[in-house]
């Protein structure tokens, strides 16, 4: 799609960016000390610091990701909002108050406390490192997609603007800053989102049969003449043959009034009788500057085209058009009685010129985007395999336990008074977010509906819903979401530069720095983690957001979590032990994400047949290996000390 | 660093009580799952006004969250030993808040 950026988007967005970055200098001048940079003295109130978890929480990967899989799939993309809440019960009834009684700046400080060894303070150091860049990747992608239809920017410039603006933030504020930032971004977030589904459901559903044409029924014969309803048929070649053993699927036509490129068609069943029906898709030829829509230049010039936005419903029940205002229970009872139009692609191979991929729409009925299996990574789930239902577990168990290993959650404990203020932040933070994860079913399947969506970046999805209900509900979504992603990012780069300066320069190297020089080196590594996670960004552009996210939580719970709460459950845990799990953990869930089908599909461009790895998400293995590791070691090197002990005294 | 110093009883009955809620969580978020694994087609039917179990699960398990999560809020014991130490800390910062 082509977006026109509008002169409000701008205006409004540019004043949310000028606004963050002003607040965050004024409070910043506050905050000399390590305490305070790092910490905010433990001086946030305990309400501010709950819905700054929300702010730092909900970030592109669920306002983006969640939506955009939701408007594509219908609920699958609600089992990552399902299982994101569910982590934040092991966050609160498990980790929150000892991680609160026992550290002081970072995740290492927790797990260190009892041993002071600077094995610990490395292997967590380097996991806080590793588990931030992951989760960086993501916000850095949503950014750059945000940035392309607000202010009509390509996808790297994006990327680069996040970057700069969070080291500037920061570098001038540390830990206060980031917090008011979130709250602040955390609190609009929430309350735009509302305004939003409520405009969504005063508007009621509509049904729209005239954005895309549709030929037919078709009998066999007439499917193979020349010329069909009047329209010449390009005769196929090349990868448009019909392949043997599979029908052909696609029809091309002459375009009429003499405009370029073709007009495509998907052969389809006709429901209500034995013959065909031509629905009209989309085609898109290779990529960037030369890339060619429907067989014609990207653009909206003379002898050019441009893909039209999707999402839309082409049968409400009772054969209405159009529903009027609905209630919150009878928004879903009508989707699941109205037929849905969703999008499948497929790929076209031509022996000469790069790939095209067609769109092409595939009516289902209304019930089947309310329940799971629908999104093909979720498919497996209705299927016969084993490997794919554990695929599935693994990944609800990895979002289950990531949530309470994420280091930038984690340091978010230091900055109230005590555990008391911790339990009490973390229930405003999980009402916070609880909420707003009901309202992403409503965001999503909205903008499934909304008519305006982009076929080729589902992570669009909820400021295009926006956009099609006030432009400038648009921009004020869209400014939210980019800050969303400045806040979420600039609390990642907090936690490494952290983990930099805290536990490998002065834990491990014992490099003893004053408070102020700490704070110093902690400003240098953000503004390098920040450079990282700008390259990354731009590298992994393709990757959907939600789908990433899922990698640095299975990451988190690997490496983290097995040692938190061995830590805090077990008696016998020895810094041996913590140090094999925090590594194992790390280590095997990268190396594991590295190999897999996916990884080989999207990242190197390999045969996903090929990969590995038997499944893509690998909590379900490397969680409890990361437990076991600890248990093994543990046990051994605890033998050992207790005869060592023996030998000493005897 | 005082983990090996026994806790308080007061501590130890809000570590019990987490515990306790966790586990029920977790029994109710590992039913979900597993029939979503397990059993997919179940997700589709009708179970109250009008709306399929997979919707009714899937919010039933968020507003559970925050149930549970005030009861914890609720039932938890004041720590003595905190409360020391948080008084001792706001005196010495000459803030309360």
């Amino acid at each position: 799609m082509i977006y026109d950026p509008a002169p409000l988007a701008i205006f409004i967005f540019l004043g949310f960016v000028f606004g963050t970055v002003g607040l965050s200098f004024y409070l910043g001048r506050k905050a000399k000390s390590s305490e305070g940079y790092f910490a905010a003295h433990g001086q946030i109130p305990w309400a501010v610091n709950g819905v700054a978890f929300a702010g730092d929480y909900l970030s592109a990967a669920s306002f983006l990701g969640i939506c955009g899989m939701i408007a594509a799939y219908g609920y699958d993309g609600f089992l990552y909002s399902i299982g994101f809440l569910a982590g934040w019960i092991v966050a609160l009834f498990v980790i929150a108050e000892p991680m609160k009684r026992l550290g002081k700046f970072t995740f290492a400080d927790a797990l260190d406390a009892k041993f002071n060894s600077r094995g610990i303070k490395g292997a967590a150091g380097i996991s806080t490192l590793v588990v931030s860049i992951f989760y960086l990747i993501p916000q850095m992608v949503g950014a750059g997609s945000l940035i392309q239809p607000l202010l009509g920017l390509p996808h790297w410039v994006g990327v680069v603007m996040v970057g700069v603006v969070v080291i500037m933030i920061v570098v001038t504020a540390g830990m206060v800053s980031t917090t008011w930032v979130q709250f602040l971004k955390g609190s609009l977030l929430v309350v735009f989102s509302t305004v939003l589904v409520v405009m969504l459901l005063q508007k009621g559903l509509t049904t729209d049969t005239s954005s895309f044409e549709t030929i037919g029924p078709l009998s066999e014969q007439q499917l193979k003449q020349n010329t069909i309803e009047g329209r010449q048929v390009i005769p196929p070649t090349g990868g448009w043959l019909s392949t043997t053993g599979k029908e052909q699927e696609f029809i091309r036509f002459v375009p009429r009034d003499g405009r370029a490129g073709y007009d495509i068609f998907h052969i389809d069943d006709d429901p209500d009788s034995d013959g065909k029906l031509l629905r009209q898709a989309q085609s898109v030829t290779g990529s960037g500057a030369s890339k060619l829509i429907d067989g014609a230049p990207n653009g909206r010039e003379n002898g050019e085209r441009e893909l039209q936005p999707i999402g839309h419903l082409s049968k409400l029940p009772g054969g209405e058009t159009s529903t009027g205002p609905l209630g919150p229970i009878s928004f879903f009872t009508t989707i699941g009685d109205s037929e849905v139009i969703l999008w499948g692609n497929t790929t076209i191979t031509n022996p000469e010129g790069p790939k095209t991929t067609v769109y092409y729409q595939k009516p289902t009925v209304g019930k089947r985007v309310l329940r799971p299996g629908e999104h093909p990574k979720f498919a497996g789930i209705r299927g016969e395999s084993f490997g794919a239902k554990l695929n599935f577990l693994s990944l609800m168990l990895a979002l289950f336990c990531g949530t309470a290993s994420l280091p930038h959650i984690l340091i978010r404990y230091y900055t109230v008074k005590d555990g008391s203020a911790a339990r009490k932040s973390t229930i405003v933070g999980i009402a916070t977010i609880g909420f707003f994860y009901v309202l992403t079913l409503y965001l999503g399947l909205g903008a499934m509906t909304s008519g305006a969506l982009d076929l080729t970046d589902t992570n669009m999805s909820a400021p295009l819903l926006a956009n099609s209900i006030r432009p400038w509900l648009f921009a004020v979504i869209s400014a939210i979401a980019f800050t969303t992603v400045l806040g979420t990012v600039s609390g990642l780069i907090l936690a490494s530069s952290g983990a930099v300066a805290h536990d490998l320069l002065s834990g491990v190297m014992g490099i003893k720095l004053s408070g102020e020089a700490q704070v110093k080196v902690a400003k240098l590594a953000a503004i390098i983690v920040g450079g990282i996670a700008i390259i990354l960004g731009v590298l992994f552009k393709e990757l959907n957001v939600g789908y990433l996210v899922g990698w640095a939580f299975s990451v988190a719970a690997s490496a983290n979590l097995p040692a938190l709460v061995m830590l805090l459950f077990w008696k016998k845990t020895t810094k041996e032990g913590i140090i094999a799990s925090v590594l194992v953990g790390m280590v095997s869930s990268l190396g594991w994400i590295l190999l897999s089908a996916d990884t080989y599909k999207s990242v190197y461009g390999l045969d996903p047949n090929e990969a590995i790895a038997p499944f893509s998400q690998p909590g379900i293995i490397t969680i409890p290996l990361a437990f076991i590791t600890l248990i093994v070691i543990s046990l051994y090197y605890g033998k050992k000390q207790d005869a060592n002990a023996s030998k000493a005294s005897a | 660093m005082n983990t090996s110093d026994s806790p308080s009883p007061q501590r130890r009955f809000n570590t019990r009580l987490g515990l306790f809620l966790f586990l029920v969580y977790l029994t109710l978020y590992t039913g979900f799952v597993l029939i979503n694994a397990f059993a997919a087609d179940k997700m589709e039917t009708i179970v109250l006004a009008g709306l399929n179990l997979a919707i009714v699960y899937g919010f039933g398990l968020i507003v559970f969250a925050l149930v549970l999560a005030l009861i914890y809020g609720l039932m938890c014991r004041r720590d003595p030993t905190e409360d020391v130490a948080t008084e001792a800390a706001d005196a010495a910062q000459g803030d309360s808040k």
